[in-house]
């Protein structure tokens, strides 16, 4: 554990040093390609001046609202999807297609119909989550060995309770990854959302990211991506490895 | 040794099964798996359905189960029309069937937290009593992925004990074994059998196991399934799968056996 910790910040020490190297040879401008030191010291700043938590509390609580509120929806929907005929040939299909749009896609219709609120936001991550969702879901329902429901079925086990106790947990590793690609969708979608649209009920990371190019710091605009990469990781990190790490255990799966 | 004769002894009659017939239709394919079944199980008794694939031995388990509905005649338990899946008669199956989301306990306990009237730690003591009769009580906290076949089925027997059903119904539950694990198991389950007496309807396509196992066997044909020829095991148990006088039992129904799956081919 100890030796992969080392190597891991062995290796980002490089890569800062590197930066670092390209920085001094000073081939391109120091506008376009700050120095390390810079990018610290702005991140230092948007701390002291409490901008950054506040950009990034903005951020986080639209994408936490809008993916809950996309699982919400979503698994419910993939399981009547995996269930019924009808709503797999309506629902089902809807969702395959709307699958394949982008999410960004959404962007424009959400300020159309929402205007320039948290409500248009919420709406972009919620459709960046749903869909892919949904399909995971129908999938991991399907993909279930018919078995483990006639044995519960033989032991007593009918209707909400075989849907609980053996349904939804058989399909869980499915439904792990349905979630990890309605996260990233959302994530990516919520980005691209606040680049290129101004909310005016809040101001988050992807604006941040936006001001920074307005105003040529380029000190701003990589401090904040590494924000923006720091919280990828640390959603993964925390949210979805120990549930990963529970089912390799479980299911004897060896992944990863 | 040939008999007709339904079910031995004076125990009063647990199963009852009256011209049952089944068909399965898909769109290409019209099979009667089941025609015109007449069977009658005596409380404790243990029955072994023994034929080749496709004979509808396995249809016949999911109607006792109640996991499927006959098309013709009735299927009945103590007196009454069975209409659906109940904890008195509880299936096993062939495959691995337990849940790997659970732990071993976990699977036991799945079907006692169905029973009524039972609190946490009464169902935590039963499961730990019918693993410790299976010989597993030190993994009941392993996964399932952890442990061997024969272990898993040895698991799957505690989970269908468990419950305390009147009727256990096996589905070729050791076929996927190997020889001697199988030879392990024939002594755990006549041990068990012996001790707890319930009735068991036990399916498998392996004639000497049927032999080692069953009071009865009864051999069906198929195309379509049926009732061909009974016969009455009186040897003493526990019995030995490679006694001499068990040989002579499953090599006689074995040529009959032989007889009517050549025959059905050259028809």
């Amino acid at each position: 554990m100890i030796a992969r910790w080392a190597v891991a910040s062995l290796f980002f020490a490089c890569v800062i040093g590197l930066w670092q190297l390209a920085v001094n040879a000073q081939i391109w401008s120091p506008l376009l390609l700050p120095s390390p030191a810079s990018v610290f010291t702005y991140l230092w700043s948007a701390v002291e001046d409490a901008t950054l938590w506040e950009a990034i509390l903005v951020t986080v609580r639209r994408l936490l609202i809008g993916y809950g509120l996309g699982i919400l929806i979503g698994l419910p929907l993939g399981l009547l999807t995996a269930s019924f005929k009808w709503s797999q040939d309506t629902i089902g299909v809807l969702a395959l297609g709307l699958q394949t749009l982008p999410s960004v896609c959404w962007v424009p219709l959400a300020l159309l119909w929402f205007g320039q609120t948290e409500a248009a936001m919420l709406f972009v991550v919620v459709m960046g989550t749903l869909w892919s969702l949904i399909i995971a879901t129908d999938t991991g329902v399907r993909t279930i060995p018919p078995i483990y429901s006639r044995a519960a079925r033989s032991m007593g086990s009918s209707g909400f309770h075989t849907w609980t106790h053996v349904i939804l947990p058989a399909a869980l590793p499915f439904l792990l990854s349905g979630m990890k690609q309605g996260w990233a969708f959302a994530w990516r979608s919520l980005m691209a959302a606040e680049i290129y649209v101004t909310i005016l009920t809040g101001f988050g990371l992807g604006h941040l990211l936006h001001y920074g190019r307005e105003l040529n710091a380029m000190d701003q605009v990589i401090g904040v991506m590494l924000v923006i990469v720091m919280i990828g990781l640390a959603v993964d990190k925390t949210l979805f490895a120990p549930v990963e790490r529970f089912l390799h255990r479980r299911w004897g799966t060896a992944r990863g | 040794m040939q008999s007709v004769v339904p079910s031995p002894g004076t125990n009063p009659t647990k199963l009852v099964l009256e011209h049952v017939s089944k068909w399965f239709r898909t769109s290409s394919l019209h099979v009667q798996a089941l025609d015109d079944v007449t069977l009658r199980i005596a409380e404790g008794e243990f029955v072994c359905l023994v034929g080749p694939s496709g004979c509808g031995k396995s249809t016949l388990l999911n109607l006792i189960a109640g996991l499927d509905r006959p098309d013709g005649g009735t299927v009945q338990a103590d007196s009454q029309t069975i209409r659906g899946p109940g904890p008195h008669r509880l299936m096993m199956f062939q495959e691995a069937a337990l849940f790997p989301w659970l732990t071993v306990l976990g699977n036991v306990l799945f079907g006692l937290k169905l029973v009524h009237g039972l609190n946490a730690s009464e169902r935590r003591e039963k499961a730990e009593y019918f693993l410790e009769l299976v010989g597993l009580k030190r993994f009941m906290h392993s996964n399932v992925h952890e442990l061997s076949g024969g272990m898993r089925q040895r698991v799957a027997l505690a989970r269908s004990l468990a419950p305390n059903p009147s009727v256990l119904l096996m589905d070729e539950p050791f076929g996927a074994l190997d020889a001697l694990t199988r030879e392990q198991l024939y002594g755990d389950i006549q041990r068990i059998w012996s001790q707890h007496r319930k009735t068991i309807v036990f399916v498998t396509h392996n004639v000497r196991e049927a032999v080692c196992l069953g009071d009865r066997v009864i051999l069906f044909s198929p195309n379509p399934g049926r009732i061909r020829e009974e016969f009455s095991i009186p040897l003493p148990r526990p019995r030995d799968i490679n006694s001499v006088d068990l040989a002579r039992y499953s090599t006689e129904i074995t040529r009959v056996l032989k007889g009517y799956v050549q025959s059905e081919v050259v028809e």
